[in-house]
């Protein structure tokens, strides 16, 4: 059996059981990136070296019995908007084409307190604003079970790596869907915990209100115990809230009995794949012949998500992103007039189209004039969104349905009608507004042999409930596929 | 489209956003914009009186701490990424004459 067919928990185990050496396991993921990454991009940056010096310090830990945990020794990918102290973090933009950070963000201080070993920075959409990873500065990632289609965004290097095993376990980010999407797209396990549960100090915000940190995995197990982890109150993130409740492991139960699903009627009507329901609608049979309790119902307000997304992250955006004004970090124009030009010019070189784009949108309706209209109006909407959630698991445990209406498109395909490819986080989107844990896994696959994901979303801090359920399921699909 | 956005108020956008816009970016960007603002305009189907604006979902309040210094000095830090640099100092543009 190799090495790189095993899971982030089996490999830990293996390596404290002295089986495996870490730099062993290094060996094989720095052979498969030889071998793949020319063909998938999963990664800006790789850092070999350091990889190495790092596992031979892990490795005396774990030799002395200082390190026990479950990801000892585990090589990990970082998606590239979070900083790590000495290595280059881009958050795949020309601005930050030279941004060596001068620390590293607390989830990922967590994993390497785990023991944990970085071995790179993976491919994004440019600060995260994407559903394809096709509007990185460095290049379009692919997907690894069909190089012709896209991996899914924004973290698809993440899911991307997880999935050719290029690492064993990664980290990714989530303000619309950009962990569940692309898992769902790569067929891998990916979740958004409830916001405020993982720490966003040194994550390069996007939509701050909406951002969360999250696992990418091979399995529900692994999923569970990356979150575990990674799961801090930090008093440097004034959004992050103490909980007593992370020990998410706890929850890996194969069981579901009793437990009530609720499958919104309004996420499987026009636009929906027939290939998605069908398999998606499955799971949900399967667990219900493992006795949970299965009921459609309206969840209501689906079609008004999209809307109030995207003017609260273009507004977030366009104030968050003033930070990059060539002098502090980053990229500085080179021929410029005076300071404002060299402002303008500086972003104008240095952000993407889609990255102007919202910028340009969330400048519009935070505009004195407009921003009743909008931003307040996106507001309310949001609240009245979170009722009917509210609403929702007053009835029920969980709510189950696709990930995205389709399996992954084509390179290519989604960039010229911006409105189209934003349609297609429309199963992911409410949860960020929110605030709530929602989970992705493989279902099966289309025809064309490209993985299919099943969303679990749970009430605010039930993540257990979330895990609980998956595991259930991918038990009884014997084990991750 | 319902919302026509004028080269007037493109300008006005490209100002408060900070960015310099070709000719060929700015009909871009009207475009991009109108389509979708008519899009957005679709939450005014909805009856939000009475509805308070809810910026966060969960009933946070601001975290406070006594003014203390906690870190070290980390100036050079600081200006470690900093494309231009002087003195200890940021370096920018002229900006009094």
């Amino acid at each position: 059996m190799s090495i790189l067919s095993l899971t982030a928990v089996e490999l830990s185990d293996k390596i404290k059981k002295g089986e495996i050496k870490v730099t062993q396991a290094l060996d094989e993921v720095f052979a498969q990136i030889d071998a793949k990454e020319k063909q998938l991009n999963c990664y800006v940056t790789l850092e070999k070296e350091k990889a190495y010096a790092q596992a031979e310090e892990v490795q005396k830990k774990i030799d002395s019995g200082e390190l026990t945990g479950p990801l000892a020794g585990v090589p990990f990918a970082i998606k590239d908007n979070m900083c790590t102290e000495g290595t280059l973090t881009t958050c795949s933009s020309k601005i930050l084409e030279n941004f060596v950070p001068t620390f590293t963000a607390e989830a990922v201080k967590n994993l390497e307190a785990a023991g944990a070993v970085i071995i790179g920075k993976t491919n994004m959409d440019e600060f995260a604003m994407g559903s394809t990873t096709e509007t990185s500065y460095y290049g379009v990632t692919r997907n690894p079970h069909n190089p012709e289609h896209v991996p899914g965004g924004s973290s698809g290097g993440s899911a991307a790596a997880v999935a050719a095993d290029e690492c064993f376990a990664a980290l990714g980010s989530d303000t619309g869907g950009s962990i569940r999407q692309p898992a769902s797209f790569c067929g891998v396990v990916g979740m958004k915990p409830t916001y405020g549960t993982v720490s966003r100090y040194g994550l390069i915000a996007y939509g701050s209100s909406l951002d969360q940190i999250g696992p990418l995995t091979k399995d529900v197990r692994d999923c569970a115990t990356i979150l575990e982890t990674i799961a801090s109150h930090d008093s440097k993130d004034s959004t992050s809230i103490p909980r007593k409740d992370t020990d998410f492991t706890t929850a890996l139960v194969d069981d579901v009995k009793g437990m009530r699903i609720g499958i919104p009627r309004d996420y499987f009507g026009e636009g929906l794949d027939p290939q998605v329901k069908e398999a998606v609608l499955a799971a949900a049979q399967v667990l219900k012949e493992k006795g949970a309790i299965v009921e459609e119902f309206d969840l209501s307000l689906v079609e008004y998500a999209i809307p109030t997304y995207y003017t609260i992250a273009a507004a977030e955006a366009s104030s968050n992103l003033e930070r990059f004004d060539g002098i502090k970090y980053g990229y500085r124009a080179s021929e410029y007039e005076g300071l404002h030009h060299m402002y303008k010019k500086t972003r104008s070189e240095g952000f993407g189209p889609e990255v102007k784009r919202r910028i340009m949108l969330g400048s519009f309706v935070l505009s004195s004039g407009y921003y009743d209209a909008y931003y307040l109006k996106a507001l309310r909407v949001k609240a009245l969104i979170k009722k009917a959630f509210d609403e929702a698991f007053a009835k029920y445990d969980v709510i189950l349905g696709p990930v995205a209406p389709t399996t992954a498109p084509k390179l290519g395909e989604s960039l010229a009608d911006p409105i189209k490819m934003y349609l297609g986080d429309i199963y992911t989107i409410a949860v960020n507004l929110a605030g709530l844990p929602g989970i992705s896994l493989p279902c099966g696959k289309d025809e064309k042999g490209l993985p299919i994901g099943l969303q679990l979303i749970g009430d605010c801090f039930r993540e257990k409930k979330l895990i609980r359920m998956a595991y259930s399921y991918e038990q009884s699909r014997g084990g991750r596929s | 489209m319902a919302n026509m956005i004028s080269d007037k108020t493109i300008d006005y956008v490209g100002i408060l956003a900070k960015l310099e816009l070709s000719p060929q970016e700015k009909e871009q960007a009207k475009k991009d914009m109108g389509r979708m603002l008519d899009y957005i305009d679709k939450l005014g189907e909805l009856d939000t009186t009475g509805v308070e604006p809810m910026s966060h979902v969960f009933p946070v309040q601001n975290v406070f701490r006594e003014d203390v210094v906690t870190n070290g000095d980390e100036s050079k830090a600081a200006l470690q990424n900093a494309p231009g640099m002087k003195q200890n100092m940021f370096k920018v543009p002229r900006t009094v004459e």
